[in-house]
């Protein structure tokens, strides 16, 4: 029987993860005084990768934390930007109604998580896409919306262009620090734990309390939210909406792309592979088709060789963890190398 | 309306043909290969490019065109498919979601935006039609879709039942581990399955192809339509999925006499309502099944 | 066929199963291992049968290395495993348990007749479904599985798990013929009595090691009990 030598402590935080706080909070500043400085193309496309980072951070709440890997997602998307259009529609605000059809798609994806948090593993990944396509014809059936035609934001155009671009940018930037800092509080906080027991075992987990179903569902709503936050800022940046594009599945592939490259199952491996996935469509995004092949290409690459994505592997070999999700046993100093734990391991780990 | 009745239910051997090899591989390997519609499209073309760059008849062009996807189909396991579920159950998931993205464009950056039919090449087959007592005509394509399919289902059934490779089949898709420990070679029957799953696409990619028009990325509706007669009939049972593609054949049938719309949504509306009364009905499910895989018929 | 581990170690996740483990079993002995739960035994005896991956040491079968060798092929060389808890593949019949035997493809006298002549209680049973069977029955598919291989080295994990003393008699009875024909065979048994009754030589394991080895007429039942136990080393301890 080992025991706890004298002056073993429990932490959360180190040196690396404060650093990174401090410089996450810099950045942070110095991006909301960024459309001060750059010019319009730039504020786009800084509008742009926030909405990335806010997918790819969703998703991999979704399917690195709860294991449900879905191929539908952008059924979220196109609703928060059809929804969106409604508001608008309907008189509301078009900056209000961004936010307000983020929560309606939330609201949305509440009972449907009842009907498809029961299904699992392929069986859930094909049923969301399943679930994307008849949202699809559905929207597509609104007079409103004209079929494939679509429709545009109209109210928007009462604002000029640069307040537009401006405003747009600010709210993007808030909703996707918002999405990455709650998504930060819950993986802190004892649901957190319930995700890292689910992961590891959900039986284990539930036979100790853990509301396995409960916690899915969080992450399944917050994901739906998000993405939907994502959708309607889509919307605000393009102004049309045609349901093909808003539905397309490959807004999955996006996804999936940014998490498998950033590292599945990493707080900061989505933020990473957001980034990645922006560069490449910067430089790439034009080649069309071949573009599309490379992303499928790099996507199955990764998958076999490389399943923990980049910062999946420099986790594993270096231990870095910038953000202090996990806890650390912190021994007296003529111990061994302590044991840590952390909320940032593979999806699925063999028994 | 008794017409839509026996259209759907013809339609339904169409599915039954497209939902066999998605099932199989699943009940066998527990792998959903998100592929599985594009490569029945990939076959969908190389039969066309047979047809119209070599005026092969596409029944012949099939000689060629299957054993090319058993052989693609063994590939796929041996070198992809094994080494990706070693990671993890939904690892496979991501790697035939990428697969189909590098098929699809892959096929539209050689073939292009125009749809395709092997239609034109199958002579009357594809308008030809049966004259039914009552004044009912249905189409010979359709019948033959149909009786494909059983025909394709049964030799399954026939084979998980009777061969000593069916029967390791069937050990593998019930315990793994314990199959090795018996002396099977799980990785080279997991790939003759494969296989054999990829021929079943290459047959119902022939048929999608004739009955109606395709093109780069016609895979997408049909891994959905697979997944959905998969599903609705429970799949894990050999016979289920015959079942689940004809119900969704029906519903699309039937959805269809009520709107232009309803054709798919009718099927997308029972898919969902199979799934809801699942929630009441323990044991109807896809991974339910599993257990019963291929139950001999007493 | 001759079996020899040497060194060998064995993983169980973090805890190391088997530690250092060294002996063999010449041509148509009756190895009996016996030892607490959790002594490593069935971890051995997966590590031999290639179920389980070593982590050091060595296999082999007729000085052939087999360390490397997986399961399945090791079945063709002539290993075969009877699990423990029969690991039946319960949708399948009698028979069609006892056909999969044969996938190794290996030559010998085994046959379907001969299994249901060594287990009489089967033949009726022959087309039902495994997952129907009592657990003596299971039992003997699960032997019959095993010998339908062909094998020149049976491995035998804790027959008599949650069988009635009288049918775990009548697996013994049967198994007699085979331990005298010449079969080699290494049997894992909770039953001490039982174990020192059929096997030629004894191995106790506790906690992983081999802390007792020799032949059963050499051996009494208390010294391998106290062995069992670890009651030997408590008495040398401070």
């Amino acid at each position: 029987m080992t025991t706890l030598k004298q002056g073993t402590r429990v932490e959360r935080w180190t040196p690396a993860s404060r650093l990174a706080i401090g410089v996450v909070m810099i950045v942070a500043a110095g991006l909301a005084l960024a459309p001060a400085f750059l010019g319009a193309g730039a504020v786009d496309r800084l509008t742009t990768l926030f909405i990335y980072v806010m997918l790819a951070a969703m998703w991999n709440a979704l399917a690195g934390f709860g294991g449900l890997v879905s191929v539908g997602q952008q059924v979220f998307f196109g609703l928060g930007a059809y929804f969106a259009i409604r508001l608008a529609d309907a008189g509301i605000n078009p900056y209000l109604s961004l936010p307000i059809s983020a929560l309606i798609v939330g609201a949305i994806s509440l009972p449907l998580s009842v009907l498809m948090l029961r299904l699992r593993g392929g069986e859930f990944a094909i049923g969301m896409w399943v679930i994307s396509a008849l949202t699809h014809m559905l929207v597509n059936l609104d007079t409103l919306v004209q079929g494939e035609t679509g429709t545009s934001l109209i109210s928007l155009n009462a604002y000029a262009m640069e307040d537009r671009r401006a405003f747009i940018y600010w709210l993007a930037l808030a909703s996707m620090l918002a999405l990455l800092g709650m998504l930060f509080v819950l993986l802190r906080s004892r649901v957190g734990a319930a995700i890292q027991a689910i992961r590891d075992s959900e039986e284990a987990a539930a036979s100790l309390g853990v509301r396995v179903v409960g916690t899915k569902r969080l992450l399944f709503v917050l994901a739906a939210v998000g993405v939907g936050m994502a959708g309607a800022l889509w919307l605000a940046t393009a102004v049309t909406f045609q349901p093909k594009t808003y539905f397309s599945v490959q807004w999955t592939a996006y996804m999936i792309f940014m998490v498998l490259v950033g590292g599945i199952g990493t707080f900061e491996g989505a933020i990473l592979g957001a980034v990645i996935f922006f560069l490449i469509e910067t430089w790439f995004g034009g080649t069309g088709v071949w573009y599309l092949v490379g992303l499928g290409v790099v996507a199955v690459l990764f998958s076999l060789l490389l399943p923990k994505g980049i910062w999946g592997e420099i986790e594993r070999r270096w231990g870095l963890r910038l953000l202090p999700v996990g806890y650390r046993v912190v021994l007296p100093p003529d111990a061994g190398p302590a044991p840590s734990s952390s909320t940032n391991t593979k999806p699925d780990r063999e028994a | 309306m008794l017409n839509s009745i026996i259209q759907g239910i013809l339609l339904g051997g169409y599915y039954a043909l497209i939902a066999s090899g998605l099932s199989f591989m699943f009940s066998v390997m527990r792998i959903i290969n998100l592929a599985h519609g594009s490569l029945a499209v990939v076959a969908a073309y190389a039969l066309w490019v047979l047809a119209e760059k070599f005026g092969i008849h596409p029944f012949l062009g099939l000689l060629i065109v299957l054993p090319a996807m058993g052989l693609i189909g063994w590939a796929l396991q041996r070198f992809v498919l094994e080494r990706s579920i070693r990671s993890g159950a939904l690892l496979p998931i991501l790697t035939t979601f990428g697969l189909a993205i590098v098929i699809d464009n892959l096929l539209f950056e050689q073939f292009g935006a125009d749809t395709r039919s092997l239609a034109p090449y199958i002579g009357s087959l594809s308008y030809d039609a049966f004259e039914l007592p009552g004044g009912f005509y249905v189409g010979q394509l359709a019948v033959l879709t149909f009786a494909v399919a059983v025909v394709m289902l049964g030799g399954l059934q026939a084979m998980l039942s009777f061969t000593p490779l069916g029967r390791a089949i069937r050990a593998i898709a019930e315990d793994p581990d314990t199959a090795g420990l018996v002396g099977i070679n799980a990785s080279r029957v997991n790939a003759l399955a494969t296989g054999l799953a990829m021929i079943t696409v290459g047959v119902a990619g022939a048929f999608l192809a004739m009955r109606a028009t395709f093109d780069a990325y016609a895979g997408a509706p049909q891994l959905l339509f697979a997944f959905e007669a998969a599903v609705i009939g429970g799949a894990g049972s050999v016979w289920g999925t015959l079942i689940g593609g004809i119900v969704l054949g029906l519903a699309q049938a039937l959805g269809a006499q009520i709107a232009p719309q309803g054709f798919l949504i009718g099927g997308h509306a029972v898919f969902l309502a199979v799934l809801f009364a699942r929630l009441f009905i323990p044991g109807l499910g896809f991974s339910a099944r599993v257990r019963s895989l291929f139950r001999r018929s007493t | 066929m001759t079996l020899l581990v040497e060194a060998l170690d064995v993983r169980h996740g973090q805890l190391q199963a088997v530690r250092d483990v060294t002996f063999s079993v010449a041509k148509g002995e009756t190895v009996a291992l016996v030892g607490a739960n959790g002594a490593g035994k069935t971890t051995l005896l997966r590590a031999i049968a290639g179920a389980h991956p070593s982590k050091g040491g060595r296999v082999l079968l007729d000085d052939q290395d087999i360390t490397h060798v997986p399961a399945h092929r090791r079945v063709g060389m002539g290993v075969a495993l009877v699990p423990e808890g029969r690991r039946l593949f319960a949708q399948m019949t009698v028979e069609e348990n006892l056909l999969l035997g044969r996938f190794a493809g290996r030559a010998g006298d085994w046959t379907v007749e001969r299994v249901m002549a060594a287990f009489p209680n089967l033949e009726k049973r022959l087309h039902a479904k495994a997952g129907t069977l009592s657990g003596g029955e299971q039992q003997a598919t699960a032997i019959g599985r095993a010998l339908m291989s062909n094998p020149d080295v049976l491995l035998l994990d804790e027959v008599s798990l949650g069988l009635s003393p009288l049918v775990v008699d009548r697996v013994y009875a049967s198994l007699e013929g085979l331990m005298e024909g010449g079969t080699t065979i290494v049997l894992v048994e909770q039953d001490l009595t039982r174990a020192m009754a059929v096997a030629d030589r004894v191995l106790c394991m506790l906690e992983g090691r081999i802390v007792l080895a020799g032949p059963t007429s050499e051996l009494t039942r208390d010294q391998v009990t106290e062995a069992y136990f670890g009651l030997h080393r408590q008495q040398g301890a401070a």
